[in-house]
């Protein structure tokens, strides 16, 4: 199959790769590029486990190609480390243990990331329209909105 | 920014709650030890390890029939696909496997039982090109007749899923009928029942039906295999009982000369378990195919659909109860049939049946019971362990029943349950005798928190509110001789590390045992790292199942970290000549109670030891170990009517109450407020038990409220995936929930603790249908409760 060269931007380095056409941006992050914190849930679109950001907006990376990326700002989990709100977030995960298994956590963290960044009055409905799509199994959401909430609040 | 510092800190919200119990580390809401790792997206589960570019994946060929006899298999056309290293077949793998009774294949070779079962294996350099030669293997089959329900597999002329049942071996309290699809046949028979029906005053018979379910862990199962030139098998697993797992993977795989110390399992992380890791499934394919590509790691990843229909599933049941009750509300009589749907093997299944079957009388006094509780094989996909284990399934029917008995009675549903509750020391259905328990306190506080008895009226019209009370009770389901380890260690700075096999699944296993240890050996959480197991470094533990682990594993740990402490008095004894029973460990010091200026410090001598008079050194690393096994466990009793032994350890006991909105005219349900006391006898961690009672709540509505597994005629599972089976999401949140925690300590419990991580799913499907009854006065008697059963009732009633 012919490969296509693609460029972009990765937690902040620069990236040049040959993927075939066929390739899915999850696959290609995870068996090439070593990035693990987005997961692979269901391959469909459903679960958000492997939610990434894509230009500052989420995208689930099992429906994306590589491909697509060219040209791209791409951060996942490992780089939105240093965000501001991400950090913020985190803190307050941690503290109200947020998280059971943790693996929805990389996705839950950069769609709460995501709507911070663009919305930081956020309402209760607006949290949770902003992580419905991604799924959790374990903890019944409350310790997730909460944290959000209080996020937002500064509290 | 200082990590440690943040994980050792205490939440202002959560000093104990209870003070003066003397606990310093027991009994507070520290945030958890996993925390920081699982959300700085560095934890790492088992599809993320890396294995190099040596790495296979393997890809199944699968039945697309639910019974059918396999004539040949043709896999020549795969082979020549570039980049296929192997096809694998069963003939090489012939040994069958499980958990209580050896009745599962690792490939199917003669018969297929359920669609979707393992015929064989593609092994190549690429999952694409796996997945490609699959496809190619050619496979023919002569159907066969296939039983796709319970209650007809035990008709006369039904085909039978394993005529040669007689043959299987299986653990001595399970009762198989060879001949039958009968796997396994629970009775309990105590007092007199046709007296307990002669003294009540209302005797109501009905049936109650509970299809089956899926765990829906996030992370699909995942397994990669390694057999290395020199004879050893390792395998990283997605697992909750990597012990457990090892025993199965030596003993099917014995031919090949394994022994249980030359099979090594690693489980790191794992992302849900609910259950549906437990045991064996997929990693046996994973260990067998290693087995054929020796030297080079083999890895077995599912995907969403097979981990719907090839892992376990949750059985389904068709309940009968039969129930006397007096006009002063007393159960005099119950008579339970309970016809299970366990699918084509039930290895594990058939112990979800037994366990229920023993305590299928729920937390009630009940003197005269007869249970039948009947594992039965059909031709759909195996069943096995799910959180609750068979309770939330009998729980729909028995809790049902009860309510419309008191109300059919006059009585008010609350007042019976109390009535009725067990105590402790009250004869359980099997005779042995109940253990401490604050079901009563759990009751009366939820019965205030939902206003119990207040009428509420909905603002709007089309809307009525309704309120329902139920109870529950679990005990973990485990073997007997089910028993825990723990190995503890200290470094030069005084911290420790603790080794066990209990597994980390979410539910906050490392968090509870750092806090056990640190309780005893005075240390903050922050000094204490625990990781999940490795079978060869790590002691034995049977399962991560059955909301034992906080309890047999946590009294593994407490006892390791009593005896490192005893090392530790010694020590200072023989050297600094303190009498023993005049010290103790405070603040990270080893201190005596007659010499108030002694203060020695852990890290001064638990590696490098102390230093003597003469310059010499005393002592040496100081560790600790510690066994658990509830040796006062029997499952042996009499088959005809399940008396004597004690099969359950204890019962975990609890009440859950609601306040439930319901449309008039479309069914559609809100929730307004739930609450649930589950008397946990001593919070190790009063937020992570919050945790179980939040999430726990969030999964039983969902199998109450969404979910729902759909065959067709053929038995195809219709809806493997998240589509078309919906799971909640955070805009399905219930309004208002209100954990409770109840503290009737556990004598042989650590610190007094009990489970809690099954129990509060439990209730939730009879919550439902009763406050649809209370609200609409219409009765819902199969699950799942949807909007549109409701108000297909509420149609029929008004005609």
């Amino acid at each position: 199959m012919k490969t296509h060269r693609i460029n972009f931007t990765l937690n902040g380095e620069k990236v040049a790769l040959d993927v075939e056409p066929n390739d899915v941006l999850l696959d290609t992050l995870r068996g090439r590029l070593g990035i693990k914190s987005p997961k692979v849930g269901c391959d469909r679109g459903d679960c958000g486990t492997c939610t990434v950001l894509m230009n500052g907006r989420t995208v689930r990376s099992c429906l994306a190609l590589a491909v697509e990326a060219d040209g791209a700002d791409l951060v996942t989990l490992e780089g939105a480390n240093t965000r501001k709100w991400t950090q913020k977030l985190q803190k307050k995960f941690h503290e109200k243990n947020s998280f059971q298994c943790g693996f929805c956590a990389p996705g839950v963290i950069l769609s709460a990331t995501e709507l911070l960044e663009k919305n930081p009055k956020p309402t209760t409905h607006d949290i949770k329209e902003a992580v419905a799509g991604n799924l959790c199994r374990c903890t019944g959401y409350e310790p997730i909105v909460e944290a959000i909430a209080e996020t937002a609040k500064g509290n | 920014m200082d990590l440690q510092k943040l994980i050792t800190k205490p939440k202002k919200s959560a000093k104990p709650q209870q003070a003066g119990d003397g606990l310093e580390v027991v009994g507070r809401s520290f945030s958890r030890v996993d925390g920081w790792e699982k959300i700085k997206g560095a934890a790492k589960y088992t599809d993320d390890l890396e294995f190099g570019p040596a790495l296979l994946y393997a890809a199944l060929v699968e039945s697309p029939h639910a019974h059918a006899r396999i004539k040949a298999i043709d896999t020549s056309s795969a082979e020549k696909v570039h980049g296929v290293v192997k096809v694998v077949t069963g003939r090489n793998f012939t040994q069958k496997f499980g958990l209580y009774m050896n009745d599962r294949y690792v490939f199917a070779t003669d018969i297929v039982r359920f669609v979707g079962e393992q015929v064989a294996a593609v092994v190549a350099t690429d999952p694409k090109i796996a997945l490609r030669a699959a496809a190619l293997v050619k496979v023919q089959y002569e159907e066969l007749p296939a039983v796709m329900d319970a209650v007809k597999a035990l008709e006369k002329d039904s085909p039978l899923v394993h005529p040669n049942l007689k043959d299987y071996t299986h653990v001595p309290w399970f009762f198989p009928k060879p001949g039958t699809n009968i796997a396994h046949w629970r009775k309990i028979r105590k007092g007199d029942l046709a007296k307990g029906f002669k003294d009540a005053d209302l005797v109501l018979e009905d049936t109650y039906t509970v299809p089956r379910y899926a765990h829906c862990a996030i992370e699909p199962h995942s397994a990669i295999g390694l057999y290395d030139a020199s004879g050893r098998l390792t395998m990283w697993t997605s697992s909750q009982s990597p012990f457990t797992q090892r025993h199965v993977f030596a003993e099917t795989l014995k031919a090949f000369g394994l022994g249980h110390k030359d099979v090594r399992v690693i489980s790191t992380y794992i992302g849900g378990g609910f259950g549906g890791k437990a045991g064996v499934t997929m990693e046996i394919i994973a260990a067998a195919l290693a087995i054929a590509v020796p030297g080079r790691p083999v890895k077995l990843l599912w995907n969403r659909a097979q981990e719907f229909y090839n892992t376990y599933q949750r059985l389904g049941v068709t309940a009968k109860i039969k129930m006397g009750v007096t006009k002063a509300g007393k159960i005099t009589a119950l008579d339970f049939k309970l016809h299970w749907d366990a699918g084509a093997y039930v290895e594990y299944g058939a112990n979800v049946v037994n366990a229920a079957g023993l305590s299928a009388s729920g937390p009630y006094r009940v003197d005269n019971i007869s249970v039948d509780s009947m594992c039965t094989y059909t031709n759909l996909p195996p069943c096995g362990a799910y959180r609750g284990f068979g309770y939330s399934e009998f729980l729909f029917g028995l809790e049902s029943h009860i309510t419309r008995m008191a109300v059919q009675l006059g009585l008010d549903p609350v007042e019976f349950r109390k009535k009725n509750a067990i105590s402790e020391g009250d004869t359980l259905p099997y005779g042995a005798h109940m253990n401490p328990n604050g079901i009563r306190q759990a009751i009366e506080k939820v019965e205030k928190e939902i206003a119990w008895g207040v009428r509420q009226k909905s603002k709007d019209p089309t809307k009525a509110i309704g309120k329902a009370l139920v109870c529950f009770w679990k005990s973990p389901a485990m073997p007997p001789n089910a028993s825990s380890s723990a190995f503890l260690k200290f470094n030069e700075d005084g911290s420790i590390n603790i080794l066990v096999s209990g597994m980390e699944i979410g539910q906050g296993l490392l968090t509870v045992m750092a806090q056990i240890a640190g309780e005893v050996l005075a240390l903050p959480v922050s000094k204490i790292r625990v990781e999940t197991p490795d079978t060869d470094r790590n002691p034995y533990e049977w399962q991560t199942v059955g909301s034992h682990v906080t309890w047999g594993c946590g009294n593994a740990v407490k006892r390791a970290a009593l005896e490192a402490r005893e090392r530790i008095f010694d020590l200072v004894q023989r050297v600094h000549c303190l009498d023993k029973s005049t010290l103790y460990l405070q603040d990270e010091c080893v201190k005596c109670r007659t010499k108030p200026d002694f203060a020695l410090p852990f890290r001064d001598f638990v590696i490098n030891g102390i230093q003597a008079e003469d310059h010499t050194f005393k002592g040496g690393p100081i560790m600790g170990s510690g066994v658990f096994m509830p040796e006062f466990a029997s499952a042996i009793g009499d088959p005809e009517t399940g008396q004597g032994g004690h099969p359950n350890v204890h019962y975990t006991t609890g009440s859950a109450g609601i306040v439930l909105e319901v449309d008039r005219e479309s069914g559609k349900m809100k929730i307004l407020k739930v609450a649930l006391a589950v008397d946990c006898g001593k919070a190790i961690n009063p937020d992570l038990v919050k945790g179980q009672i939040v999430g726990g709540l969030m999964q039983g509505f969902a199998t109450v409220l969404y979910e729902d597994m759909r065959y067709d005629g053929k038995g195809r599972l219709l809806n493997p995936n998240f589509s078309d089976y919906k799971i909640p999401t955070a805009m399905d949140m219930p309004g208002e929930v209100v954990p409770i925690i109840i503290e009737v300590p556990q004598p042989d419990g650590p610190f007094g603790a009990r489970g809690v991580g099954e129990h509060t799913m439990i209730p939730c499907a009879p919550l439902i249908a009763n406050a649809v009854a209370d609200a609409l006065g219409v009765r819902v008697k199969s699950m799942p409760v949807t909007k549109e059963k409701v108000a297909l009732a509420v149609k029929a009633a008004a005609r």
